[in-house]
């Protein structure tokens, strides 16, 4: 038989030493910063696996659209556009200020906004945090008697109308859940857009958050509070009254504190999304999935542990079956799971609970292309072929039937990466390398190995 | 080592060809019935909207105990059932239910005790869209399948490989249907793999049914007959084991790959053994039933 063009086991070195390479830092192998340094990073893991947060915000367009309508203007879709990308700016600073490393912020479809956060401690009452409005008015709480419109619960009274230069808002009671109403003057006494500062400080031994308001603002609040004097001023947060302290004396200098009760933590929080102003669209929460760092663990626990068991009964079956035949087959398949481990490092593809079922899958069918030759080859061996050519017969009859079986599988492997959201995505893709590499590795790799056996020595039996 | 030496079953005889049919014809049925008695499948709430929350306790909790919670919580009709162990415990709560007040009331009651290990609400906007991102997988996934195969493929064996399919789809959301498994969106990722692996099977038989049709050149419909079924007993050795090392991993990640995963892997525990039995039993049959309608034309 004739030798093997040289060129085919550069490749092969070549393709098995980088991906080796790649892989070893994610297959836990290389322990040493030191070395590590020298490598490509893991393997990016799924929120699934690692642990955190997924939530995809909706723009409230029809609270927009109402609130346009408000000022005798017509929402168009350019103003939601404009809307949608200020609120990623908005959001995207507000994560910065958390201090989360490597978020994904990213726009979906035209209403939609997915967050992912990861590795920071309890990633979903961040989410809820960065996703608030956060908008802020200051407006005077009206003389009226509440009793006059509202009964005992704070409900409108049937029959009475309240005055439409009047709109009533609650405030909040967190301890006992009850809630208290108030009827607000309609009109904004200062525009929250001029706050330039909010920070957490304490006042009589409590967490408050202190704001700045800029030279326009303050001007406009000097004059408010000079000539409101005993009355009360409402600071009202997404249509919530925070709290309403009463004026008692004129404040120059547009600088005041929040007063609500606040824990230090969420004092830190709202001072933290004032300062980053106010989202120009409500952002409701559309979907939104936790996962704990322990149920992340334990999932890949159980995906590395199915990933052995079959891989072991894979490897045995085929030795068992197919003889020295089937350890080649095997040493397919393991290159087969370096390739798709190293490929993942390096289109830094993230690896997810699905994707390790994908791997799982793959090992399985790579062998099949295995299967596919090795049945071929002995029955070429029956119909009296030597050695030699039943191979190259095997290879080369198959080839066809691999080529048909598989590609029907990433024709879906591809739809699915489309259409699928984080997890599926995973699945997908680690389906498509699999399949991609086990024609490789069958259709090359162990092809080379064959004729490399039998270019070297005069095999007149083979164990298959 | 072989299994399977030089076979000579008869797979394709009228009589076979009939009970394969009448078999899965019956499948199929029940599949369906299940479906329209048990209203439908048990959809997760990526499709249906709602919340799951997923508790871990230290010790084994009395599920009536769990249950009152609930109950005190105002989300009585709530589903409970443990999820893999016996510690770990799945509440499915219907859409708008006040996860947080839940929580809070877990909390109180159990502290440390029990922690929280994945929590996901999903809106009914969220749903709508999957429902129909999930037409439009299975639909391109389908085009895309027809157009490779009646490329490859002359119509009669098209008409063979896609009988074949659907088959094995039917077939494994009848079995959803009837063990009330969970449909979420790994199943629906499940079912489409199932579409492209049902095609790999057949098209391991058609790819010899072709070679061997080249050789012997049929004349007589019994002829045609017999050279599909000697191609179906000299590919079975291959069809066998190609299905058996997959089979073999996927029930490895049945049984070890975690309670997460059980869902997807019932559906392709299930879509690879029907598959392997429709390459046989279905996709050949109809083949030859096609032959003898449409002929050779193509």
């Amino acid at each position: 038989m004739k030798r093997v063009e040289k060129w085919k086991w550069v490749l092969i070195v070549l393709v098995f030493i980088l991906m080796l390479l790649t892989s070893l830092p994610s297959a836990g192998l290389i322990k040493d910063e030191k070395i590590a340094r020298f490598f490509p990073g893991k393997v990016n893991l799924g929120l699934d696996l690692q642990g955190g947060t997924h939530v995809v915000f909706e723009a409230d367009v029809d609270d927009l659209r109402q609130k346009y309508a408000e000022r005798n203007q017509e929402l168009k879709k350019n103003d939601i556009e404009e809307a949608m990308a200020r609120a990623m700016e908005i959001l995207t600073n507000r994560i910065d200020k958390f201090g989360v490393t490597e978020p994904l912020i990213q726009r979906q479809g035209t209403d939609r906004i997915i967050l992912e956060l990861a590795g920071v401690k309890d990633p979903e009452r961040v989410a809820e945090v960065v996703g608030k409005t956060a908008y802020l008015e200051f407006k005077l709480v009206s003389d009226v008697n509440p009793s006059e419109y509202l009964d005992d619960k704070g409900e409108p009274l049937p029959g009475k109308q309240i005055p439409a230069q009047l709109q009533l808002r609650y405030e909040k009671d967190e301890e006992t859940g009850s809630r208290i109403p108030y009827l607000l003057v309609k009109d904004q006494v200062v525009p929250g857009a001029t706050l330039t500062d909010a920070y957490v400080t304490t006042k009589n031994a409590e967490y408050v958050v202190g704001f700045r308001l800029n030279a326009e603002g303050a001007r406009e609040f000097a004059r408010i509070t000079e000539s409101n004097i005993g009355r009360r001023l409402a600071i009202v947060l997404d249509d919530v009254v925070v709290s309403a302290p009463r004026i008692n004396s004129e404040i120059p200098s547009g600088e005041g504190v929040i007063e609500g009760g606040f824990t230090p933590q969420s004092a830190r929080d709202l001072a933290l999304i004032l300062k980053t102003g106010a989202l120009p669209v409500k952002l409701n929460i559309a979907e939104e999935r936790t996962v704990g760092a322990s149920l992340g663990r334990d999932s890949i626990h159980a995906g590395i542990k199915a990933i052995v068991i079959g891989f072991i009964a894979v490897i045995i079956f085929m030795m068992v079956y197919y003889g020295l035949s089937g350890v080649i087959a095997d040493m397919a398949l393991i290159f087969n799971l370096i390739i798709i481990l190293g490929v993942l490092v390096l289109f830094n593809a993230t690896l997810t609970l699905p994707g390790l079922a994908g791997i799982i899958l793959t090992i399985g069918m790579s062998v099949d292309a295995n299967v596919l030759i090795f049945e071929r080859i002995r029955e070429e061996l029956k119909n009296n072929k030597s050695v030699g050519k039943a191979v190259e017969n095997g290879f080369a009859r198959a080839f066809i039937t691999i080529l048909d079986a598989n590609i029907t599988t990433v024709i879906t492997a591809v739809v699915l990466y489309n259409f699928g959201t984080g997890p599926i995505k995973g699945f997908a893709v680690t389906l498509m390398i699999g399949i991609l590499a086990s024609m490789f590795t069958a259709l090359f790799v162990s092809r080379v190995i064959f004729q490399t056996i039998l270019a070297r020595k005069n095999v007149t039996k083979l164990s298959i | 080592m072989e299994l399977i030496k030089n076979t000579n079953i008869n797979f394709v005889s009228k009589n076979v060809r009939r009970g394969a049919f009448l078999f899965s014809g019956i499948l199929i049925l029940i599949g369906i019935a299940s479906y329209i008695i048990g209203g439908g499948f048990n959809l997760g709430i990526d499709f249906a909207g709602g919340s799951i929350i997923q508790y871990k306790f230290e010790q084994r909790p009395p599920l009536n105990e769990l249950r009152d919670v609930l109950k005190e919580a105002g989300l009585g009709k709530s589903i409970i059932q443990t999820f893999g162990s016996p510690k770990e415990v799945v509440m499915k709560l219907s859409e708008g239910s006040d996860v947080e007040h839940l929580k809070k009331i877990m909390t109180e009651k159990y502290g440390e005790g029990a922690d929280i290990r994945r929590e996901e609400t999903v809106g009914p906007s969220i749903g709508r869209d999957l429902k129909n991102q999930a037409f439009w997988a299975v639909l391109w996934s389908l085009v895309g399948i027809l157009i490779y195969i009646s490329w490859r493929f002359e119509l009669k064996y098209a008409i063979g490989a896609i009988a074949a399919l659907f088959h094995d789809v039917l077939i494994t959301l009848g079995a959803f249907a009837l063990f009330k498994y969970e449909f979420n969106t790994p199943v629906l990722a499940a079912i489409l793999t199932i579409i492209g692996y049902s095609l790999n099977d057949t098209i391991v038989v058609f790819d010899r049914i072709r070679e061997n049709i080249r050789i012997e050149r049929p004349r007589s419909t019994g002829h045609y007959e017999k050279v599909v079924n000697g191609a179906i007993n000299s590919s079975l050795s291959r069809t066998v084991i190609t299905s058996l090392t997959t089979l073999f991993v996927v029930i490895v990640l049945f049984f070890f790959g975690g309670e997460v995963l059980r869902n997807f892997s019932f559906a392709l525990l299930i879509g690879i053994i029907v598959g392997t039995y429709s390459s046989v039993f279905i996709a050949s049959p109809i083949l030859i039933e096609a032959h003898l309608r449409v002929g050779t034309k193509k």
